[in-house]
């Protein structure tokens, strides 16, 4: 059984009200971080922690803050991105559907290490549920004296708003969700300058995503070293892992980051296997963006060791035969669905979601959707295979903003993998049309990678 | 002063320069194309991607390469960069991948179009594009819709710069149009079809790259190569404007008015709305002389012909062979 730390109170009732939280031992840490260490303590736990940005890349969260301007006379900003809209990762609604009280206590601890009298959490225009909650629950909050002014007697001030967006996906980038904040067109900006020099209304900003946040109160309360003891190597601590698709138990998980991807799906502490007796053809591992992988490439690192869910197991092999951490958006797609058909859903969302600043992402999403919707529907030609590819690489990297690559990777990874599929749905445009490919060898143990002599 | 080195030529600029300044103070075949950056606005670049390049050495201090290709219009130089702009296959082949993008959803209606010879998308298409497309789906189309009596956006030509959002926000005192939609449904649009109607705003169609925003008082009057630019002033009444412009004749007429430009294509000053619009007369304004053409341009040959023609003429084999001895006479010079 993994250690938990996030949900290790998930099911005791009432705990998303701020009397049961505080009963299980919650705003302990803050209590900690306000009365007994300086802000730059806190700075310092967190980076002996070695805790990694939960919302995808995977940034040194204690370092991300440690570079924050703090000029004499200007506000400083916690922005909390809980603008979650990745396809396939829903950890951060869950969190702030049932436990709120986590993310205020970690937003309290990190504007402390920050410095930040103000601070947002950015939420999704569509989870207005979970706005409600927050703000209910940050209300409870104010009312113990844990927020407003001169919490705790410790003479620190601040106050907690909660900001609905708009609901669009690009808003999830930090400098886009900055403009949004701001009132304005949710364009990402171009960089530098980053938002630790000049972010929200042209102050450092310090942009995190809610489950870094959240991470910061087991540190706090803790301690860094404490922390860093869980997980493997670089990869720190617990991960929530949205996992979904064809899996018997599909739900968010707290693992310990480190755990084997073949224990993640099979065991039944975790998915429970594949549902219907199928067998596993492809995963997901991190969100829509991170590149996909076939079964034998994720359960096996292509040395043929274990492959782990950590940042680096996961990333093993580059593009070529890894993959990413990501979000968490564990996606596994049993024998029976097909790839195509997938990646063109994927396509059509970046199509959907590209803000339309930048050319190549603006116009190239839109053409990868296109044809990806031609191959999908029997009308391809063997040359689009190559066309996608070369199109994908036209996009990624000369975007001003990660999207442009997140919409690249997909389609570059599925037609790296499963090439065959698609030139079976060229080659037989009235069967791809009526049934699918199936799994083919894509679960076949992997040949040892020959020596180069 | 630090010192930028682009494509193995070194030049001293101030500190905070871009690198497209920088590449623009050494001139030449070097400096990057820019379709959207606009040095008169604030603010304006780095979303059309033209203008990338490659930093090989990140400065003295921190020699390590930049990741990724950089658009050279928002990138400040720091002291001992080096910048490989054509010098390098790979921003070469991204450029080439960015003109491709910006030309799939683009009408290609030159011939018809009044920006052409003096559209900065048919030069970069010209330069980098290929003879072929790979896009085989419809083209995005909108309705064209006139913005006030003057000026008319045919929005399928728009390639989504911002420059005449950024023109409308600091040239004139408000801004009645913007950017509607996301992603490639994206559009420049008033709202509710309400009218541009400013001083100033006639200075978008002389920032837009592209034919996307015309003057209705010119639109297909001539096409551009067959007019004579001549520079011109008039004591213009407006505080803002101080009535230096360039007037286009075709024979005695005085066709249009347009701000003067430089060779980037930048106006030097913005001008009124009543000496672009109403001021067609040679008696309304003191001619200074003929406006310096580039030998470059179309425009100076006065005719609109490559030099070298292409190098097919019928893809037919039989025609191929039938065309040859012609094809040959043709082609030499």
């Amino acid at each position: 059984m993994g250690r938990k730390l996030l949900l290790e109170h998930i099911n005791v009732p009432g705990i998303n009200t701020f009397d049961v939280y505080r009963s299980k031992g919650g705003y302990a840490a803050v209590e900690k971080a306000l009365k007994t260490l300086t802000p730059d303590e806190v700075v310092e736990e967190v980076k002996k922690s070695g805790l990694r940005g939960r919302g995808g890349a995977g940034f040194p969260t204690g370092m991300k803050w440690s570079f924050l301007a703090k000029p004499e006379g200007v506000p400083r900003y916690l922005v909390c991105n809980a603008d979650e809209s990745e396809p396939g990762t829903f950890k951060d609604r869950y969190l702030m559907t049932h436990i709120p009280h986590l993310l205020i206590e970690g937003m309290i601890i990190a504007s402390f290490a920050l410095g930040a009298k103000t601070s947002y959490i950015y939420v999704r225009g569509e989870m207005m549920p979970q706005i409600r909650i927050l703000e209910k629950a940050i209300a409870e909050a104010k009312n113990a004296g844990f927020l407003g002014k001169n919490i705790l007697g410790t003479g620190y001030d601040l106050e907690l708003y909660v900001q609905p967006g708009g609901g669009a996906y690009i808003c999830g980038e930090e400098t886009a969700l900055i403009e949004s904040l701001e009132g304005k067109r949710g364009n990402p900006r171009i960089k530098p300058p980053f938002p630790a020099i000049a972010g929200l209304y042209g102050c450092p900003t310090v942009v995190n995503n809610v489950e870094s946040i959240a991470a910061t109160v087991p540190i706090i309360r803790d301690g860094g070293d404490e922390y860093a003891k869980i997980g493997i190597g670089r990869s720190t601590g617990t991960k929530l892992i949205s996992a979904s698709g064809n899996l018997n138990k599909p739900g968010v998980y707290e693992i310990e980051l480190g755990v084997p991807v073949e224990e993640f799906i099979y065991s039944d502490e975790y998915c429970g296997g594949i549902a219907n007796g199928k067998r596993l053809k492809a995963v997901v591992a991190g969100g829509s963006s991170v590149p996909i992988l076939p079964a034998n490439l994720i359960l096996k690192t292509i040395n043929n060791e274990s492959r782990l869910m950590s940042y680096e197991s996961l990333s093993d092999g580059g593009f070529a035969t890894g993959s990413m951490m990501g979000s968490g958006g564990f996606i596994a797609f049993d024998e029976d669905q097909c790839i195509v058909r997938n990646t063109w859903n994927f396509a059509r969302f970046y199509h959907h979601e590209s803000c339309g600043q930048c050319s190549p992402c603006r116009e190239g999403t839109g053409w990868m959707e296109k044809v990806l919707h031609r191959l999908e529907h029997g009308h391809g030609k063997l040359s689009d295979m190559d066309l996608l590819v070369d199109v994908s690489k036209k996009i990624e990297g000369n975007t001003i903003c990660p999207l442009g690559d997140a919409a690249a990777w997909p389609v570059a990874s599925a037609i790296r993998h499963f090439r065959d599929e698609f030139e079976w749905h060229v080659t037989n445009p009235t069967e791809a049309v009526s049934r699918n490919y199936g799994l083919s060898h894509y679960a076949d143990p992997l040949s040892k990678p020959e020596e180069v002599a | 002063m630090v010192k930028v080195t682009i494509d193995g030529i070194s030049i001293d600029v101030e500190p905070g320069t871009s690198i497209l300044n920088a590449a623009r103070q050494i001139g030449g075949d070097i400096v990057p194309p820019a379709m959207c950056y606009y040095s008169k606005l604030e603010g304006s670049g780095g979303k059309c991607r033209t203008c990338l390049v490659k930093v090989s050495k990140g400065s003295e201090k921190d020699p390590r390469p930049m990741p990724k290709l950089v658009a050279s219009c928002r990138t400040t130089v720091m002291d001992g960069m080096e910048v490989q702009n054509i010098t390098s296959p790979e921003v070469i082949e991204a450029r080439k991948g960015v003109v491709e993008m910006l030309l799939i959803n683009h009408p290609l209606d030159c011939p018809i179009c009044d920006q052409a010879g003096e559209c900065h998308l048919q030069d970069l298409g010209f330069d980098h594009g290929a003879a072929k497309t790979r896009y085989e789906f419809d083209r995005r189309t909108f309705e064209r819709i006139d913005i006030g009596d003057k000026i008319q956006l045919h929005m399928n030509r728009c390639i989504l710069c911002y420059r005449c959002v950024f023109t409308a926000d600091q040239i004139t005192d408000q801004r009645v149009h913007g950017v509607l939609n996301r992603g490639d449904h994206a559009e420049i649009s008033t709202y509710i079809h309400k009218a541009v109607d400013n001083d100033f705003s006639g200075n978008v169609i002389d920032v837009c790259p592209v034919g996307a925003l015309t003057d209705k008082t010119f639109r297909f009057k001539n096409r551009v190569w067959f007019t004579k630019p001549v520079e011109a002033h008039r004591n213009c009444e407006h505080e803002k404007c101080n009535g230096k412009v360039t007037l286009w004749y075709k024979g005695e007429d005085v066709l249009r008015v347009t701000a003067r430009k430089d060779q980037y294509g930048e106006v030097e000053e913005f001008i009124c709305n009543t000496c672009r619009f109403d001021k067609k007369k040679t008696s309304d304004w003191v001619i200074e002389g003929p406006r310096k053409v580039s030998n470059q341009s179309v425009i100076s040959s006065n005719h609109y012909e490559t030099l070298h023609p292409l190098p097919v003429v019928k893809t037919n084999p039989v025609l191929q062979e039938a065309n040859k001895e012609q094809f040959e006479r043709e082609t030499r010079l």
